[in-house]
Formats: C-alpha cells, sequence, structure tokens
C-alpha cells in the first residue's frame, strides 16, 4: 500500500503490508525506533507519538490511514547534544529510570502542555469552562496515558512543571 | 592483572570518605539520560541488521496433553513463512534467577496455558503474527490438574523456617494476640519493554542481543538450552527497559530466535507480545499468610508465628521466600515461620522485586498494626519497642540498622503525631487515614568483575558485563571510578552489557550496586597503587583530584605520570566472611495518608513518605528513584494489582495492562523519600548495602493500614479494591 | 491480524458500498486492537476518515447539535456549546481512556466499541459472541468487570463506553445511512440489542450500515453530573457510572434523566426509574426506591456482584449532589 506522509520533517513514501502499524512502520521500516512498543494495544503509551501536533497511540493506527499525514517523533524534538526544554527537564528532574517509557512520556508532555495552553479541560478540571491551570492533579491526570513501571511519576511531574516554567 | 577482594573482614577504613572528587554520594543526572530522552539510546529489538526475519511465539490452548502441530504444513505455506519450529529445545518457561543453566524444556507436553510450544518465523512481523495465530496446538490426552494453590499437594519447605520456643504457650499466656490470616495474590513484573531477542549465528557463534538483568548466568542459560558451549554464546545487553525480576533468567524467546536463527540462517527476532509476558515470564506467587503474635503487658513480643503457602509448577525449585525479613526484623523468643509449596499448573512463579519481603513483610506489618490496635499501643511505639538487641534467631549482630531513626525521623517528616482515630476523620465524601508500615530486605554481595582502563590521557573506562536496568549503573560506576581516580564524572565512560567483557553479579536482589560498584573500586585502588608506586610515596598519601595527583606537597597532572602508558585493571570481588559473621539488612518505615470514599470504597494515597538506611548512597538522585519505584509498586499491590486467574484451567485472564492495573500516574501522589546516613563496614568496601527494592518491603502494608485507619475496615485480601472496602464500610 | 483489502471511502455512498464485505474503520482504537487478536478480522476495511461530511459539529434547528460520526472524542469534549450546555457529555468523555486514545476515538466508533470482556479478548477461551455456540467462559470465571442487568444465559458483556453512557441520559439520537443508501434516526436506545440468544448480534445495523451522525436534542432544565467509579484514578474502564441530568422545581423532582454504564451489555436506561423519581421530593427513601426498580432484576456472578449495591450508592449519591447543594 503506497503511502506518503512527512515524518520529523522529511517527506517519505512507503510501500507497505496495509497491516503494518505506524508504529511498526516507524520501527521497521524507517529505523525510528525512538517511538517505543510497549503494548501494542493502545494500553500504555509508550508508542506516544504526534499526528497532526496532536498525541496519538501509533500502535493503534495503521500506516495507510496516514497518507498526507505529518507526524512527529522523540528524534524529531530534539537529540543528544540539542535536548528540547522537555527532555532537558526529565534528564535533569530523573524523569525515568529504564528510559523505554521515557520517548512516549516526553511526546505526551510536549503535547499536554500544548493542550493546556489551548484551554482543554480534564477529567480533574473543576470549572469546564475556566482555563485550566497547571497543577499537580492536572499533569498527573493528563499524563495517565503513560504508564512507567520504573515509576517515575513524580519525577516526571516535577520535570513538566520544571520544562512549564513552574518551580517545582 | 586482576585484583581480588574476598569480603572476610569489615571494611573499616571508608576509604571513600577520604577521596577528593567529591562525586560519590552526589545527586548527579544519569549519564546516559540524554540517549534515552530522545530515543536514540538501543534497545534489544531496535538494532536495524540486514536480512532480519520475525518470528512470533506459539502458546498452549489447554494445560494438560500432549502438543500437537495440526496444520502445522498449512501454515509453513503461509505467505512469508520461513519456518514453523517446534524443537525439543523450547523452554517451557524462563530460568530462575541465577539457575546459570536452563529451565525445564518440554514443547512436547502442555503444562499450563500459555506455555509457549511453537514458534513461527516470516519475512516480516505481520506475516509471522498472523501466520502464528493461524497455528493449530491440539493437545491430546491430557487430564485435569491441579491450579488452585489451597487445595493443591504441596511440599513443606524446612530449610526456610524456624521453631524456636513454644507460639502456642506464647499465645495461651499472652496479655494481647492476633491470629489473622492473609492473601496476597500473584504480581506481575510488568517491565516495559516487552522481553525481546535477535539472535545471529556466524558460523557456529552466536550473538543474542537480549533483554535481561544477569548476563554472566544468561549466557550458560542460552548455551546449556540449545547445548553448545558457552564460549560461542555472546549476549548484548546496553539498555534493558526494565526487569524487577521478570528478566533475571532465561526467558523462551531467546532460545527460540536462536533455534530459529539457525535454522533459517538469518538473524531472528522474537519479541514477546504483551500478553505473552504476562503468560510465559515469571509471576510472584500468591501467597495465604497466617500470622500470629503475641506481647507481654508492655508491648514486647513474645511470639511470631508465619506459616505461608505459595505454589510453582511442578519441576521449579523456586518458592517465594514470605519469611526471608520475618526471621530478624522484631524481637520475640517463640518463634514459628513455615513455608509450604504447593504444586500447580499456572505459570512459572520466581522472582519479581524483592522476593519474599515484598509480600512477607507487608503481611507482617499489617499484622503488627492488628497488633497495635488490640494492646492500644502507638503503631510506632509497638515497632521501637521490638527492635531486636541481636538477630533474634542466630544470635549474630546486625552489621549496620537504622531502623530506629528511620522510624522517629520518618514520623517527624510525615507528622505522625496527627493521626486520627480510627474512622474519624472525614473531608465531605472522603473518609481521611494515615498508616505506617516498616521496611526492611536482606542484604547479599556476590561475585563481579570489573575492568577500570585508565588511558594515558587522563580519562578512564569502565567495562562489565553488569546492567543497568533502570537502577543507575552507568551513573554509579562513573562517580565510583571518578571518586578514586580523581576525574571529573565526564572523563569516565562506562560500558556495560556485553558478555565479552568482565563477568558482573548481575542487577537483582538489591545487589547489583555494591557488587559491581565494588568490582571497580577494588579495579581503582590497584590502578592508584601504581599510580603511587610511580611517584614513590605510599597509596594512602595519594591524593587524585581533577585528573590531577597531589603527594607531598607537589602536585603532578596524570597524564604526566602515565607518560604515555595505560593501566589496565580488573577488580574481582567475592562474598566471604562478613557474608556470615553478621546480620546484613537495610532497613526503613513508611508513612501514608488515604482518603477512602464513603461512597464508592475507592482510596486515594494522598501523601506517602520513606525514611531509609542502605548504607552509603552512591547517587543521592538515582537511590531516591529507586525507592520511590518501590514505593510506587507498593501503591499497586496495595490497591490494584492482582493476576486473576480462572480457578477451572488456571489459565491468566487479565493478561493485558488494560486490566492489570499498575498505577497510573494519577493514582501517585508528590512522595518524599529520606535517605539516611549510613555505613555499614560488613556490606562492602563502599560501605553501600542495596536500594532497589527496600522501597517496595511493607509499602503496601503501610496503605492498608492507613484504609483502616481511615475507614474501620480491615482488608485481609490484597488488593484492596473498591468492593473490599465497600463490604465492611 | 489477518490480511486485508484496504479501501479509502470517497464519499458515503462509495463507502457503505464497499463496506458490505467488510468494516469500517474511523479512529481504530478498538477495532485495529481486536484485528491484531485477530478476534475480528474485517476481509475489508473501508476507511472513512477523508469523508468530510462525516465531520463537524453543527447546531440544529431545533436547539440541539449533529455531531458528526467522525468528530473525535477529543473534538467533542472540548466544543465550547457541549461545555456549557450539555457537561455530562464532556464530562463523561473525559473521564474515559487517555487523551491519546480520545484524540483518535471517534463519535460513531465509540457507540460501536466492543465488550471488554477477558474471555471475548482471548481466542483460546470460549466465547458466544466471538464464537457463537462455544459457551460463556465468563459466567463461572473472571468476571469482576462484567453485567447485572439485561445479560443472557448466553453471555454477561458489559458495553464499555462512558460517552454513550452521557449520550443515552441525554436523549440522543443516531443518524444511520443504510447500505442500501436510505438514512434514518433512531433513539440510540434502539441501536443496541440485548444479548439475548444472539450475543454476537450487539446492534442493529446490517453490514455497510454506516453511523453517520448523533443528534443531541436541545438542552433541558436541571443540573448534570457524569459520574464514574473505576480500579485506578484514571485509565480504567467503568465498573459502575451513572450519567445524570436532574431538575427539582418547587421542592419536587421534575426530570430525572438517567443512564448507567458498566452494569449492562448497553448503556443503561430504565424509564421505570425515572418515573418513580419525577414528582416526588427528593429523600433518601426515594432514592432507595429508585435504585430498588434499576436493580430488580439485577444478577451478579460471583465476581461482579459487588457491582449491585455499589451501583445503589452511586446513583443514591448523584440524586442527593444533583437535589441537593452543589452540583457534582
Amino acid at each position: 500500500m503506497q503511502t506518503s506522509l512527512t515524518i520529523n520533517g522529511t517527506a517519505r513514501e512507503l510501500d507497505l503490508d496495509p497491516r503494518t502499524s505506524l508504529l511498526d512502520a516507524l520501527r521497521h521500516h524507517l529505523g525510528l525506533t525512538g517511538t517505543k512498543k510497549g503494548c501494542d494495544h493502545g494500553q500504555c503509551g509508550a508508542c506516544t507519538a504526534l499526528v497532526n501536533g496532536r498525541r496519538v497511540n501509533a500502535c493503534l493506527s495503521l500506516l495507510c490511514m496516514h497518507d498526507g499525514d505529518e507526524v512527529t517523533t522523540i528524534e524529531g524534538l530534539g537529540q543528544p547534544g540539542a535536548l528540547s526544554p522537555m527532555q532537558q527537564a526529565f534528564v535533569e528532574k530523573d524523569g525515568f529510570q529504564c528510559g523505554y517509557c521515557t520517548p512516549g512520556q516526553i511526546c505526551s508532555a510536549t503535547a499536554m502542555l500544548e493542550e493546556i495552553a489551548q484551554g482543554w479541560p480534564s477529567h480533574v478540571t473543576e470549572d469546564l469552562e475556566a482555563q485550566p491551570e497547571l497543577t499537580i492533579e492536572e499533569i498527573s491526570e493528563r499524563m495517565s496515558g503513560n504508564l512507567c513501571r520504573c515509576s517515575a511519576y513524580p519525577n516526571i511531574v516535577d520535570a513538566i512543571r520544571k520544562a512549564a516554567g513552574e518551580t517545582a | 592483572m586482576t585484583e581480588q577482594l574476598k569480603m572476610d573482614a569489615p571494611a573499616t577504613d571508608r576509604r571513600l570518605d577520604g577521596m577528593a572528587q567529591g562525586l560519590v554520594g552526589a545527586p548527579l543526572d544519569r549519564p546516559e539520560g540524554p540517549l534515552k530522552v530522545t530515543g536514540t539510546a538501543t534497545y534489544a529489538d531496535e538494532y536495524r541488521i540486514e536480512n532480519l526475519a520475525h518470528g512470533m511465539l506459539v502458546r498452549a490452548p489447554g494445560n494438560s496433553g500432549r502438543v500437537r502441530l495440526a496444520n502445522r504444513e498449512a501454515v509453513a505455506a503461509m505467505p512469508g513463512v520461513l519456518a514453523v519450529i517446534h524443537d525439543p529445545r523450547l523452554l517451557r518457561n524462563p530460568a530462575q534467577g541465577t539457575a546459570n543453566k536452563a529451565p525445564v524444556q518440554d514443547p512436547n507436553e502442555a503444562h499450563y496455558l500459555g506455555q509457549p510450544v511453537a514458534l513461527v518465523v516470516a519475512e516480516s512481523f505481520e506475516q509471522a503474527r498472523h501466520a502464528a495465530q493461524s497455528l493449530e496446538i491440539a493437545l491430546e490426552g491430557g487430564a485435569p490438574r491441579p491450579v488452585d494453590p489451597e487445595t493443591a499437594a504441596y511440599e513443606p519447605q524446612p530449610a526456610k523456617g524456624v521453631d524456636q520456643g513454644d507460639l502456642d504457650d506464647a499465645m495461651a499466656k499472652a496479655t494481647h494476640s492476633i491470629d489473622v490470616t492473609y492473601r496476597t495474590p500473584s504480581h506481575s513484573s510488568a517491565p516495559m519493554e516487552p522481553h525481546a531477542s535477535i539472535a545471529q549465528w556466524e558460523g557456529e557463534d552466536l550473538t543474542l542481543r537480549g533483554s535481561y538483568q544477569m548476563l554472566k548466568y544468561n549466557r550458560n542459560e542460552l548455551a546449556d538450552a540449545l547445548g553448545i558451549h558457552p564460549d560461542r554464546v555472546r549476549i548484548l545487553a546496553p539498555y534493558v527497559g526494565g526487569g524487577f525480576g521478570s528478566k533475571l533468567g532465561l526467558a523462551p524467546e531467546a532460545v527460540a530466535a536462536a533455534i530459529a536463527a539457525k535454522e533459517t540462517g538469518r538473524p531472528v527476532s522474537v519479541a514477546l507480545t504483551r500478553p505473552q509476558v504476562f503468560e510465559t515470564t515469571m509471576r510472584r506467587s500468591e501467597t495465604r499468610q497466617r500470622v500470629r503474635l503475641t506481647v507481654d503487658p508492655e508491648g514486647r513480643l513474645t511470639g511470631i508465628g508465619q506459616a505461608a503457602l505459595v505454589s510453582n509448577l511442578p519441576g521449579e525449585v523456586f518458592s517465594e521466600p514470605v519469611l526471608q525479613a520475618t526471621h530478624f526484623l522484631y524481637a520475640g523468643e517463640n518463634r514459628r515461620l513455615s513455608l509450604d509449596l504447593a504444586r500447580v499448573h499456572r505459570l512459572c512463579a520466581g522472582s519479581v522485586r524483592a522476593p519474599g519481603e515484598a509480600v512477607g513483610i507487608t503481611v507482617l506489618e499489617c499484622a503488627m498494626d492488628e497488633l497495635a490496635e488490640a494492646a492500644g499501643i502507638d503503631p510506632v511505639e509497638l515497632r521501637r519497642r521490638n527492635i531486636p538487641e541481636k538477630d533474634p534467631e542466630s544470635g549474630k549482630e546486625f552489621s549496620s540498622r537504622r531502623f530506629r531513626e528511620a522510624l522517629d525521623s520518618g514520623a517527624e517528616a510525615f507528622g505522625w503525631k496527627d493521626r486520627p482515630a480510627t474512622r474519624s476523620r472525614r473531608e465531605g465524601e472522603w473518609w481521611i487515614g494515615y498508616g505506617m508500615a516498616s521496611a526492611a530486605r536482606i542484604n547479599v554481595l556476590k561475585e563481579s568483575r570489573a575492568r577500570v582502563t585508565l588511558a594515558p590521557d587522563g580519562t578512564a573506562r569502565v567495562e562489565t558485563d553488569m546492567t543497568d536496568i533502570g537502577t543507575g549503573t552507568y551513573a554509579i560506576l562513573g562517580q565510583i571510578a571518578g571518586e578514586m581516580l580523581g576525574l571529573p564524572r565526564e572523563s569516565v565512560e562506562v560500558v556495560l552489557g556485553d558478555t565479552d567483557l568482565p563477568a558482573a553479579a548481575g542487577s537483582g536482589g538489591s545487589w547489583g550496586a555494591s557488587s559491581s560498584g565494588t568490582s571497580v573500586y577494588v579495579a581503582c585502588q590497584a590502578i592508584r597503587a601504581q599510580l603511587a608506586q610511580r611517584l614513590g610515596v605510599a597509596e594512602t598519601d595519594l591524593t587524585l583530584r581533577d585528573g590531577q595527583a597531589v603527594f607531598d606537597n607537589r602536585t603532578e597532572s596524570l597524564a604526566a605520570i602515565l607518560n604515555g602508558d595505560e593501566i589496565v585493571k580488573e577488580g574481582h570481588v567475592l562474598p566471604g566472611e562478613t557474608s556470615k559473621a553478621v546480620r546484613q539488612a537495610t532497613f526503613g518505615a513508611y508513612f501514608v495518608e488515604v482518603a477512602v470514599n464513603g461512597v464508592t470504597g475507592e482510596t486515594r494515597v494522598r501523601r506517602m513518605h520513606g525514611s531509609f538506611a542502605a548504607g552509603r548512597i552512591l547517587n543521592a538522585k538515582t537511590a531516591r528513584s529507586q525507592c520511590l519505584g518501590g514505593m510506587i509498586f507498593g501503591i499497586g499491590m496495595a490497591l490494584t494489582e492482582e493476576m486473576a486467574f480462572d480457578d477451572r484451567d488456571g489459565h491468566l485472564a487479565n493478561h493485558n495492562l488494560a486490566e492489570y492495573h499498575i498505577p497510573v500516574n494519577a493514582d501517585v501522589p508528590q512522595i518524599t523519600v529520606e535517605l539516611l546516613e549510613e555505613r555499614d563496614d560488613w556490606a562492602s568496601p563502599l560501605q553501600a548495602k542495596g536500594i532497589g527494592e527496600l522501597g517496595i518491603c511493607g509499602a503496601a502494608g503501610a496503605i492498608v493500614n492507613a484504609i483502616y485507619n481511615a475507614t474501620g475496615v480491615r482488608v485481609r485480601d490484597f488488593p484492596a479494591t473498591l468492593d473490599k472496602v465497600l463490604a465492611g464500610l | 491480524m489477518r490480511p486485508f483489502d484496504y479501501h479509502r471511502g470517497t464519499g458515503i455512498e462509495d463507502a457503505t458500498r464497499a463496506a458490505a464485505q467488510g468494516s469500517f474503520i474511523a479512529g481504530g482504537t478498538n477495532l485495529i486492537d481486536l484485528m491484531k487478536l485477530e478476534v475480528m478480522a474485517p476481509e475489508r476495511l473501508v476507511d472513512i476518515n477523508r469523508i468530510e461530511e462525516l465531520r463537524g459539529i453543527e447546531a440544529t434547528d431545533g436547539g440541539g447539535l449533529r455531531i458528526g460520526a467522525l468528530v473525535s472524542n477529543t473534538d467533542l469534549a472540548n466544543d465550547p456549546r457541549v461545555r456549557r450546555h450539555w457537561p455530562v457529555l464532556s464530562r463523561a468523555l473525559l473521564s474515559g481512556a487517555t487523551q491519546q486514545l480520545r484524540n483518535k476515538a471517534t463519535t460513531g466508533g465509540n457507540l460501536l466499541q466492543r465488550t471488554r470482556c477477558l474471555y471475548f479478548y482471548d481466542r483460546a477461551m470460549p466465547c458466544n459472541k466471538r464464537a457463537p455456540g462455544t459457551g460463556c467462559g465468563a459466567m463461572e470465571g473472571v468476571n469482576r468487570i462484567l453485567a447485572v442487568l439485561g445479560t443472557s444465559e448466553h453471555c454477561i458483556a458489559t458495553h464499555p463506553s462512558d460517552m454513550a453512557v452521557a449520550m443515552m441520559a441525554l436523549g440522543a439520537e443516531v443518524e444511520i445511512v443504510r447500505a442500501s443508501g436510505a438514512t434514518e434516526r433512531l433513539p440510540l436506545d434502539d441501536l443496541y440489542l440485548l444479548p439475548g440468544d444472539t450475543p454476537e448480534r450487539e446492534t442493529v445495523l446490517a453490514p455497510g450500515d454506516l453511523i453517520a451522525a448523533v443528534i443531541l436534542p436541545a438542552p433541558v432544565e436541571g443540573r448534570q453530573a457524569y459520574r464514574k467509579v473505576r480500579d485506578r484514578a484514571s485509565y480504567a474502564f467503568a465498573l459502575v457510572s451513572v450519567a445524570a441530568v436532574v431538575a427539582v422545581e418547587e421542592g419536587r423532582i421534575s426530570r430525572a434523566d438517567l443512564a448507567f454504564g458498566g452494569l449492562a451489555p448497553k448503556p443503561w436506561r430504565n424509564r421505570d426509574v425515572e418515573a418513580a423519581l419525577v414528582g416526588q421530593s427528593p429523600s433518601e427513601a426515594l432514592f432507595d426506591r429508585a435504585a430498588d426498580i434499576l436493580l430488580e432484576d439485577a444478577r451478579g456472578h460471583g465476581d461482579n456482584e459487588f457491582k449491585i449495591p455499589l451501583a445503589r450508592r452511586v446513583l443514591k449519591a448523584v440524586l442527593a449532589d444533583l437535589t441537593t447543594g452543589a452540583a457534582a
């Protein structure tokens, strides 16, 4: 199945088995292994990537459905030596241990700050019509789609607050 | 040139305290952090190898009967399929940690539902997955098998128990006593990286890129399983996406990948699916624990009884060591501890983070809470009164133990004095309560080797087959070497996870940091001695800092001293008399505030604090993260985690992350951790003890005790899901 | 995952024709999950994501909203009109899954989610829904998350949606384009079938029938709440949930539109419960009577029995919240 899309700013043409997930296309065919496979069923968030600016589970999407889309993976957010502020904050706050869920956490956190800026409510937002604040409770709820078995959650929250310019 | 240290005497010289670089203990960032946060650290299944084929394991659909591949030819003819492998060498279940040899290999008979019995290999992952799903496994001539530990035949494990004094008599005479039975379910390690192996042969030499915790054992296990010499096997695991016990021993995918790669003549990747991770790697055994405790009028324990029932597959020697720390945590002259191992056809039981204490101390600490209430003594005070002077069974001294300080300091930091009376504090729908528990975990030193090279330019390289599974090995080994050699952290490179390098203890049992760290220390000591020799001074008179040697009021750069040479030393540590002469363990205390919803029974952990003493802390940042991780495992144990087995066939019903509920971010508050200053000279020359597991060894008990304080509901059947709380509200 | 023929739908007519031997795919968050396990194995996938007519949220003449089938859970939850006038719907959506999943999951797909029953998901297990006639593994098995209302001797599956529960309480209708091209509207309640003797049939939709939109009626007086009880603080399916729109006039309940999740094979609405409440003064005794009616035929199967008392408690708490004090 012929698919054309943009990944981290680069146009890509792929002709793959239609069964290929976006995640497996990245990992098996493009060498972009920063997007991780933790469960392959939308139950862990390790495969979180940005599609047209929104965070999604790359495992629950077929590559052929993304013709014309813009995909940003962890590799597109920063590189060693040129870390994004979120990546830097994760390093400083030890927002990971084994590192396997980390790219998904960082993609998710990066998108989350934008979602809050745009006023998206969450399950814990008290007033659905008010601008949500970057509280610990809001961050925790909004990051609950990214499991971390090393359980760096408190440090992940601190890292996100740091990246957002809050005191952590 | 190998320098050996056998730990036969306490290391009272405390050399690290006299070093000048200031690295050991400092809360430094992980050096591999930039790779991990950019997705450029490479895990097992991420190597781009030309001509790579994909394999998918196929499970037995029942727990009994001879295995027949009903449509093997049809599957072999499917698009892209390269091989259908049903080889007698396939593993029934993973090797136990440190087994050093292959576990049971028997794909011809079903022993438990989910057992891998075949592998399908294809050109692409998609083809392999579909072909594997198409392979029909027929089970012939099966018979009903025991799957319920509470009704199955069991084997007593007398070596793990004790019978001292007369517990029945103590029960009869006690001022206060309790006799309660708790149950804990099976838990899954559930590391975020599923087990995966890429096998590649060059002639008779096998390279396996795997996700493993203990490479020197894994190499021997793989070689034994395949029937080849270990020298033919190289395992690479520079990054491991979590283990928590599940990657201690060789797992089925590695052997399957190796066989498939040989048979197809191509490199083969076999990654477990998430359900396969649940079904074919280790579970923590469920436990039933009867605890009896007795106190005298002053609140001093006179008797401790803990009778535990655990389970495993037939043929497996591992029995969850529930009683491990009960043997020494509290005083009490009448002691009866016993362990029974039931034989059931559920998936294999083995080590999951802190085997033994994670469930044994958790339950003991719940029972202590019940005793405190029965005796009318504050729970912290009850524990303080029962700290034994010496090991209450062996009579040995404790190597170091800041248990009382952890209790006191933790209580102070948390604000324990404000604990409400049982079921007395309410905020709207929510009942508020505090709970606490002690933490205890045995400490172990294991044989370990590392090579340290001091290069002519004054930089150093540390090499060992030790792994970093998130534990901070890259950080701490570099800190130890930098401290000893007087180098900035950036001047030390750490290379891990390759069996071609000196064999380390591996990551597990909380022994990785102190064992592998000591091997680095020993190598660095030898390098220091050589530098001192070149300078003609005593090694102890040599100060190394920032690449400079200071001695006799002179300063010289390492590069100048080396004068174009490199110094290479291998450090080799062996456990010795100090492991037997004293009782070595780590201690701590947890304090928790919960809110329990009065309508629904839902529990939220609002605050959680841990104070821990684990000898010298090698990196305050990564050590704290390890403690956080353990405590959050405790939240899962207390509230949500349970492997749900079907009583009819013993199969694991909730074999996915949607229904096996590990904690999510919203379940976890901003936990605080205090690491108490401590030096344990008996443990290692680093004076460090293990800290990777201490955080879970009782944590869940503190939460369940807090639920009781909040609501008056005592849940004795873990986890304390809302239905169980609700039943008492 | 079995091989399939992928077809990118260009319009509704093209899509419905193409899907006569296949399945639509929109967000794919449930379908791809199940296809990977071969629990579902359509021969053809008809991708409807490019069909513009299925997008957008528009005001209807009657003061309600027409929500295109492709509107994502995120966009629906965030819509300022929904947040203001139908907050129960925003709340239900926000309590479901995760932001990543809500970004992909669609309105139409959410309504058609399959059960999370562990036996349905495991092809080694009997399941009358997945493989009719093989029996129900869950009835005497691990069934903590399964249904206590509306079940049959063949199936005790639950419908996992939160969104649909809120829509049910709001009296939503679905707009369906039949494979024949005919368009019809039917109450959401009528979309779903109870398992009976055919648990494999979950809705009245035939192959090729497409949900084009959901129609929300005009907002009504009253306070709204969605309360979800689950095993984790987030990212877990409902054990019990209640969607409620309740109004009180002059001390008497004038409206009590209630729907329940986690209890039944479909989002559950029982008009007798509502009738018993309307016209009465709020009281604990009244709420108990409502719960009695709701749970009259409830039957547990071991693990899931707790849902019966839990549903009672949650219903009573929601009614108490909405009839007195501050809105939940």
